[in-house]
This record gives C-alpha cells, structure tokens and sequence, in this order.
C-alpha cells in the first residue's frame, strides 16, 4: 500500500573510503551552486588592485590612500592612540542610536502596519502620512528636524527611527494579507474568535513578511546614520567619518566607510540567520 | 441527538448586470450517523451549499438550523476539511491537530492526548512532531481530517477533500474516513466529483444540478458503506453487482443532463 507505510528517510550506509560514493541525480536549477569562493575571490581581486593602483603611485594617497594607510588608521583608532576617540566609543555611540530607533520604530511600526492591514480606520488615517513621508530623503527633512527638535541625542534617534518607520509599518500592513481564506476560515470552524484568529493565524503568517521589513529598516537605519550624526555629534562612525573629511583624510574615511558597511553586513547576515529560525517554513507551503 | 435543518435555503450572488442564482431553495434534514454525500458537476452549488452550513457564507433566503438554533456564523459544532488542507505551518502535526482544543483553552497534556489519539485515527501517530511541509499531499489531508475530529464536532463538513489525492491514496483515505465516521457516528456532509467516491461513502446521496444549482435526486440507506465497515473489503463492495447497477445509474443521470445541456447550448 503506497503512502500508508512512512517514508522514513532511506538510511544509505556511509560509503567507506575504499568503495566508489554513490551517484546522486538531481535537477538543474539555474544560477544554483555556492557563489562565495567567487565572491571571495572577487574581494581578493579589488583588495589587490586598490595595493597596486596605490602603491605604484597611479593615484595620489589624498584621493585613494594605500590599504596600509587605511589599515594603520585602523589599528590606532582600535588601539586608541589616534588623535581622536577609540574606534569603540564611536562604534558603541552609532549602535546604540541605530538599534534603540530600530527597537523604537518596531515597537510602534509594526502594531501600526498591524491596524493598517485590519481596519479600513487605521489605513485612512495612516496611509497618507506614511505614504507622503516615505519617499522623502531624509536629508530634505534634517533641516526642520533640527529646527524642531534642537541639536541632542534625541533628533538623531528621530531621524533613523523615521526611516525604519516605514518599511516595517508597509511589511506589516501587507503581512496581514498573508494567510489564506482557509486558514482563516478553518480556525473560525474551530470555534476561534476573532482575536484568536489574529492571533493564532494571521500574524504568525505574517511574520516572513515582518522580518523581511525588518532587513530592510535596519539597512536604512545605517544609510541614514551618517545623515542623523551631520547635526552637532560629537561622537559616532558617522560623525567620525564627516570629521575626516573636513580635514581631508580619506585614510580614515575610507576606515569609517569599511566599518559601516561590515557592520551593517553583519546585521544582515544575523537578521537571515533569525530568519531561517523562525520561519523555516517560508516558501514550503 | 443533533439534527441540521436546511429550510428554503436560497443564495444569490451579485454579478455584473444582475444576480446569480447559486441555489434554489434546498430542503434537507440530517441526523446523527448520516453520511450526506452531494455529487454533481461544478457549478451546481455543493460549494455554496457547505459554506452555507459551516456559516462561512449566509444564506440570502431560507436557513440552516442545527439542533433547532439557526447558523448565524461559522463555529467549532461544525467541522470543517478543506479542499487543500489549510493546516497551519508554524505548527508541527501534534499542534496543528491540538488547535483548536487550544482555542478552547484545554490544557497542554489534554489537548497533546487528544490529538495524537486522531493522529492513532487517521494512521500518522509516528509524525506528531514532524513539521507539515515534510508530509505528502495525502498525509497532509490526513491531518486536516485528524485536525477536524480533535473538535468532536457534531457535523463534519467535507469540501472535496480527496480531489487532490492519487488513486491509491484517496482509496485509503476513504476507508481511513469510514472507520473514524463509524467510530464517533457524526454526521458528515461530503462534496466530491467521483461516483464511485459517492456510493462508497454515502448513507445518503444527494445528486445535485446546476442553473440554478439544486437537489435534483436523492438516494436514501445506501448500504455500501456499512457493507465495508461489517467485512473491511473494499474492492469486494466496489464489484457488486449491486454497486455497479448504481454507479451506471448515477453515472447516466450525471451523463444525460450534461447532454441535454449541451444540447440546450447549441440550440
């Protein structure tokens, strides 16, 4: 009898050394296959031309300075013997503006986004201000926010919270279309209540969709740090990098531009390893 | 003893430049251990007709009343199996089938207890704890089955639910149906295009046609099913002789307004 009979995943015994491993088919996909020993490659490849470019003086150091330049800035902001703070105390400034309006704009953002996709209400009152104020650079509305809010603490985590805002507020809104009628229909037959079927149903499938809004407020979180951090910082990678180029040292610039960028990268590659966590079942259903 | 009454139910649709008529007025009563099975081309209203009694849908005209209180709405007294299962996949199997005990706010080793017990029914208690993606189409189908008994539903509202099976996998899922049906003597009303499916299952077919979609025949104390449940061969009920006269019959009704449709369209 097919399918009655579990399809217990067939044991193959380990090929031992002497024997030939086993043939597998599969089907081809294509752009399948491991692209990082290409893409370390590439790195490899930039790393060294930015070497020769520098070193065989085809540049002057003031326009791109020699990875050896950039690295000694490294290393004396690590070590804190730069003419400046250490590395870690701007490190430690930016992250904890970036990651406290992150928090902030979830927290707020996605019970939003929540009402939103729920109620025709919430998305009459929210949609137009969200909508309006989306596309804007936040740069445009730095100077008013300024104006607002004066030149602390608070209107920076202002800014990068606004641009987290409203990427979770728009995943959640559109998460909320995510279960099909059936599920719904079938928790209703269940005996569930509508708030159990919100609950129970609607937003765990929603949660791909938030935490792929999620990705991407955190990236324009860190786009808009350098932004947040031109108003009267005195510390913060941002604010360290816009320092250095007042006095033109594109040695530490660059330093600030890698730093930036990996950590950014390393948030990423963080958010997608929650991801494969949380919802393994994203695209099997 | 829980009855369902289905009075002068009509449902109109709205189109563009008027209404569809789903259904004309459907009369039916059913009673502990009937198993209702309604047969006929799409677009005759079967659809309709169990949206209307799982109360996903309300009715235009006319009502469902079971045990005497009208449908308002959909809730957890009707049971519901869907075409594609719509289980939950967050969930692992054991959960998926405890859902709704855990909407009823049943405690954890209960609910657990419950559902692996309908896990036992439908034959997957070695999969409790895996995810429902890893499962075939059918087991899949086979845990919304266990998912809707874990209620104790008074009625168990079936729409197509073998559709999207294989040949030898609808077979078992049936003979699974007949056993759990026989063992809790529910009601069932079931929706399917096959009628071999239909006499197989049913206590009572109902033979349904379309424009405007209505019951145009009912066979009453079908004996297959019980036949099954007494000698568990199923291939000895499906080539009795008795069995296949039906078939042909059913098949011919079936056949014969297909023709005189098409016959009315080229007119």
């Amino acid at each position: 009898m097919p399918e009655i009979a579990p399809p217990a995943p067939m044991a193959i015994p380990p090929t031992t050394a002497k024997s030939a491993p086993l043939k597998t088919s599969r089907f081809r996909v294509p752009g399948e296959g491991s692209s990082v020993r290409i893409s370390i490659v590439t790195v490899c490849v930039l790393v060294a031309l930015w070497f020769a470019v520098t070193n065989l003086g085809w540049v002057k150091p003031l326009f791109l300075p020699s990875p050896q330049a950039v690295f000694q800035q490294f290393w004396e902001y690590l070590t804190g013997t730069a003419n400046d703070k250490p590395l870690w105390q701007h490190f430690i400034a930016s992250l904890l503006r970036v990651t406290g309006a992150f928090w902030l704009a979830f927290l707020t953002a996605v019970p939003v986004g929540i009402a939103m996709g729920m109620s025709r209400w919430a998305r009459g009152i929210f949609d137009p201000p969200i909508e309006f104020y989306r596309p804007l650079p936040p740069l445009a509305y730095l100077p008013l926010i300024i104006i607002w809010f004066g030149i602390d603490e608070m209107p920076k985590v202002l800014l990068i919270y606004l641009s987290c805002f409203a990427p979770l507020a728009l995943a959640a809104r559109s998460g909320m279309k995510s279960a099909s009628q059936e599920q719904i229909n079938a928790a209703y037959s269940m005996g569930a209540t509508y708030g159990q079927v919100i609950r129970h149903v609607i937003l765990p499938s929603a949660l791909p969709e938030i935490l792929v809004g999620m990705r991407i407020a955190i990236g324009f979180g860190w786009t808009t740090l350098v932004a947040a951090e031109m108003v009267a910082a005195n510390v913060g990678l941002g604010q360290m990098v816009l320092n250095a180029s007042n006095f033109l040292r594109t040695d530490i610039v660059i330093m600030g531009i890698v730093v930036i960028g990996v950590v950014a990268y390393t948030f990423d590659l963080f958010m997608r390893w929650v991801e494969r966590r949380l919802v393994p079942w994203k695209g099997r259903m | 003893m829980p009855t369902l009454d289905i009075r002068q139910l009509t449902v109109n649709y709205a189109v563009k430049g008027g209404t569809l008529q789903a259904l004309a007025p459907v009369n039916m009563t059913m009673h502990d251990g009937d198993f209702v099975v309604a047969l006929g081309a799409s677009g005759c209203g079967k659809t309709t007709l169990l949206n209307c009694i799982a109360g996903f849908l309300p009715p235009s005209t006319g009502e469902v009343l079971l045990d005497g209180r009208p449908v308002l709405g959909p809730g957890a007294e009707r049971g519901v199996v869907f075409q594609k299962h719509a289980l939950m996949p967050w969930l692992n199997v054991r959960d998926n089938v405890a859902l709704g005990l855990r909407l009823r706010g049943v405690d954890a080793a209960t609910r657990g207890r419950l559902a692996e017990e309908k896990l036992a029914l439908v034959g997957l208690q070695a999969y409790a704890d895996r995810a429902v993606y890893e499962l075939s189409g059918g087991m899949q189908q086979r845990v919304g089955i266990a998912r809707a008994l874990a209620n104790d539903p008074a009625v168990l509202l079936m729409d197509e639910p073998m559709g999207a099976l294989d040949a030898f996998t609808r077979e078992q899922v049936q003979e699974i149906l007949l056993r759990a049906w026989s063992a809790t003597n529910k009601m069932v009303f079931f929706i399917t295009h096959s009628v071999e499916e239909a006499l197989f299952l049913a206590t009572r077919l109902i033979v349904m046609s379309p424009s405007p979609g209505r019951i145009s025949h009912v066979y009453d104390d079908l004996p297959f099913s019980r036949e099954f449940l007494a000698h568990g061969d199923a291939r000895k009920v499906k080539s009795e002789p008795a069995f296949i006269r039906l078939r042909e019959e059913v098949l011919g009704l079936i056949h014969q307004r297909a023709s005189a449709t098409e016959e009315a369209a080229h007119a």
